[in-house]
């Protein structure tokens, strides 16, 4: 995504199902964006993710479900390399981003984390005020000039449709905004760094129905310019904004694919129990 | 942590009853401690504030005929049991000895209160209480009424020239024969001495000369130079409103001057002074130190057994009672650094030390090692109190680790930092035992700080507050008559404190302010 321009469309290959683990949809290497091959993830021993292999797909909403403990969040982690503080964790396997493995010694990964945003469950705006949260990232490059910085940061606060609220009071503290505001002005921070792909762990799960509902519609406004991976336990968000959905459980990938199939013709039927309240996550 | 909404007490209405007996325990524990804490501020209040008031001086007639002038204090059962007595502060120490009389209600025939009674202050002797018969300057005699106001304008005069002596003294004479000293002296420094001396041999001239006849209680009469003589008032003549302007001045005195006779008199501002300088000296050496190795243990090291061991020991520290920092800054600092400073720079001085002996940088030195636990337990606290996903936010934006601690961490943690510096702060400033081995002085009238390069001098002994109680309290040639200093000295130490906190904790509550966060109470 880029403040400057529009970025050209791009057709999706045709989804095709059928691979191991039942359920692998295969996008041609241009339209991929996160290669996940095989990943395996261990916490001091216990197994979050088994073997896992799945591509996600530029510039469109990915939803990974599952119950809880299922290894979904982990596997949110996984891609912007959260993981590395941990040093408990072990992994094997590769994820590749835009055919560039992440895990790569030159891969600085400060830079990585700035091209994979995140937003996390719990709004953590930062004690400071709103126009500082925004310019953090910005900050952290150094070599902008004031000007830049403002542009950006009113930029970053229009596209996360927050901008009309806060115009009058930049300088407010960030703990005087509400919740769903809270969360609205982190996705404003993450995305002026200008990332490619944008991370939402739960990221409606802490706000009222009102608040949820605004940032699904920017899940939606968004998606043109960015690839966008969301975590999320409700059934009806998943099925509301996404585009692909994977089913996790275990830490195995159960099934994946375009969410209308997937929630309207399950071809498995733990997906289906799951997906109809069944399985209780 | 306070539950929004939830009281203490419990819940209103009839379930408070059953909850019962530990409620109503844990309010009285609340109760007596509050008690015991008001108890305490108001007897040193009292006692040390009363200390300045003028009291009203009494003319007793005893029995068999004799004269006694004193101030009422308790009074308490005869060993007969025959009725009660009472005790008189008679002053005059120079009158016999005491200061106290004991005397029996019923001996007493007569208690008057006349105008005429004066109060002398004097630079030695103490107090004296009696009549003014005469004041003789030079060859005029004066008598009566007459004589009390011209000694009240002359002692105005020689208060003046005795403030203009000492400034004389402190500001010019000692800081040149100080340097001649170090530079073996020129010619015209000579001169310049020799000039500032008899500058100051002038004015000792022009304070004297004066005598006063005086009167005590038997009508003995004697002679005091006028020179001698600090202050004098008439507390059975004045009005309330020149009574409270004598306490005023009397408590500012106090505040502003220098000790006398033997610290069982005058001011304690160099001990205030002394006690507020090292007290910051000590958290500018202690906050950077404490809060490092904070990080250290929170942020880099790896969280294994060594590291909790660390811990655990760092913990332990803040236990260990306080004379063995004492003993430890006296091996160490003074005896260790300090002896070596002297070998290596202050040779010429050699075999009388500089900063081989006990000064204000070592004091300073053993007190933030005393409170450096404090400040790393309270810092640590106050990081892993940061929640997680302030770091991850950070992390998810580009921020390297150290980013993250510098922008983020170390910025939330700040208020963790300024508890631990007050909690710092409180414990030093009350601290004696360890400053009587390393620096602090029963006199030390020169304050640490002054207009002499270089300005603050932290190899000086100093004077402190703590200390200063202790040593009037036993040290001086009449405890009971030192005992007012004794509580006024108190309460001032409790309000330095005090004052010491309030700032640490308002600069607290004006950074959680500018860093957002919700303010915990």
């Amino acid at each position: 995504m880029s403040i400057d321009g529009e970025l050209p469309k791009r057709q999706l290959a045709q989804a095709r199902l059928g691979n191991r683990r039942g359920a692998v949809m295969e996008f041609s290497a241009a339209d991929t964006c996160l290669d996940i091959q095989g990943l395996t993830l261990a916490y001091g021993g216990k197994t979050a993710l088994k073997d896992l292999t799945l591509r996600i797909p530029r510039h469109r909403v990915t939803a990974f479900i599952g119950p809880s403990g299922c290894g979904k969040s982990t596997l949110l982690r996984a891609l912007n390399r959260l993981h590395d503080l941990n040093e408990d964790v072990s992994r094997h396997g590769q994820i590749h981003l835009d055919g560039h493995d992440i895990h790569d010694p030159r891969v600085a990964v400060a830079e990585l984390r700035r091209r994979v945003g995140m937003v996390f469950q719990a709004p953590n705006p930062f004690p400071m005020s709103i126009y500082d949260n925004v310019a953090f990232g910005l900050r952290l490059q150094g070599g902008l000039s004031k000007r830049r910085i403002d542009d950006v940061v009113e930029w970053a606060l229009k596209s996360a449709a927050l901008w009309d609220e806060v115009k009058g009071r930049l300088r407010a503290s960030a703990w005087s905004l509400s919740g769903g505001q809270q969360q609205r002005l982190v996705i404003a921070r993450t995305l002026a760094v200008e990332p490619e792909v944008l991370l939402l762990d739960e990221p409606a799960s802490a706000l009222d129905p009102i608040s949820t509902l605004k940032i699904e519609e920017l899940i939606r406004t968004l998606k043109p310019h960015l690839t966008l991976v969301l975590v999320t336990h409700n059934m009806q968000q998943a099925a509301r904004v996404s585009d692909y959905t994977a089913f996790l459980h275990n830490g195995e990938l159960v099934e994946y694919g375009p969410t209308d199939t997937l929630f309207t013709h399950p071809r498995l039927r733990r997906t289906e129990n799951y997906i109809t309240g069944r399985m209780v996550g | 942590m306070k539950i929004p909404g939830h009281t203490a007490v419990g819940m209103p209405g009839k379930r408070r009853t059953r909850e019962g007996p530990l409620a109503w325990l844990a309010a009285a524990s609340v109760a007596l401690s509050l008690i015991m804490l008001g108890a305490l501020l108001v007897l040193l209040s009292v006692k040390g504030l009363s200390n300045f008031w003028p009291a009203t001086v009494h003319q007793l007639t005893l029995k068999g005929g004799e004269t006694v002038i004193g101030v009422p204090l308790e009074t308490r059962e005869l060993p007969s049991r025959q009725g009660l007595e009472r005790r008189y502060l008679t002053a005059n120490r120079d009158d016999g000895g005491g200061i106290w009389r004991w005397l029996a209600n019923d001996q007493i025939t007569e208690d008057t209160t006349p105008e005429d009674l004066v109060v002398l202050e004097r630079r030695h002797w103490g107090t004296f209480f009696g009549r003014l018969v005469a004041l003789q300057s030079g060859d005029q005699r004066l008598t009566g009424p007459d004589a009390w106001t011209v000694l009240e304008s002359r002692l105005k005069e020689i208060n003046a020239l005795r403030d203009e002596r000492r400034r004389l003294t402190h500001d010019e004479i000692l800081p040149l024969i100080r340097s001649m000293e170090d530079q073996d002296g020129h010619r015209s420094e000579d001169r310049r001495l020799a000039d500032l001396q008899r500058r100051a041999s002038e004015l000792q001239q022009r304070m004297q000369g004066d005598l006063v006849v005086l009167e005590n209680g038997q009508g003995r009469r004697q002679e005091q130079a006028l020179a001698e003589i600090l202050e004098a008032w008439r507390p059975n003549a004045m009005a309330w409103h020149e009574k409270l302007g004598h306490w005023v001045r009397e408590l500012w005195q106090f505040l502003s001057q220098g000790p006398r006779d033997a610290n069982t008199a005058g001011g304690v501002w160099p001990a205030i002074f002394g006690t507020i300088l090292m007290v910051l000296l000590m958290s500018i050496l202690v906050t950077p130190f404490g809060v490092l190795a904070a990080v250290y243990l929170n942020e880099v090291a790896h969280q294994g057994r060594l590291t909790r061991l660390v811990r655990i020991g760092v913990r332990n520290l803040a236990g260990v009672p306080s004379i063995v920092y004492g003993v430890f800054g006296l091996g160490v600092f003074v005896y260790g650094i300090g002896g070596s400073i002297d070998r290596w720079f202050f040779e010429s001085t050699l075999p009388s030390p500089t900063f081989g002996t006990g000064g204000l940088l070592w004091a300073s030195l053993t007190l933030a090692l005393l409170t450096l636990p404090v400040v790393i337990v309270a810092t640590e606290e106050g990081l892993s109190r940061i929640p997680l996903h302030q770091r991850e936010g950070a992390l998810a934006l580009g921020a390297t680790r150290f980013e993250t601690l510098t922008r983020v961490v170390l910025p939330m943690a700040t208020p963790a930092m300024l508890t631990g510096l007050i909690l710092a702060v409180a414990r030093a400033a009350g601290e004696v035992a360890p400053l009587m081995l390393v620096g602090v002085a029963k006199l030390a009238p020169q304050v640490p700080l002054d207009g002499e390069f270089p300005f603050l001098h932290l190899e000086r002994k100093f004077m402190h507050l703590g200390y200063h109680i202790y040593d009037a309290a036993f040290h001086s040639s009449d405890v009971q008559a030192a005992m007012p200093l004794v509580y006024a000295t108190a309460l001032l130490l409790v309000t330095v404190i005090l004052v010491l906190n309030l700032t640490a904790i308002f600069m607290r509550h004006y950074l959680r302010k500018r860093h957002g966060a919700p303010v915990r109470r």
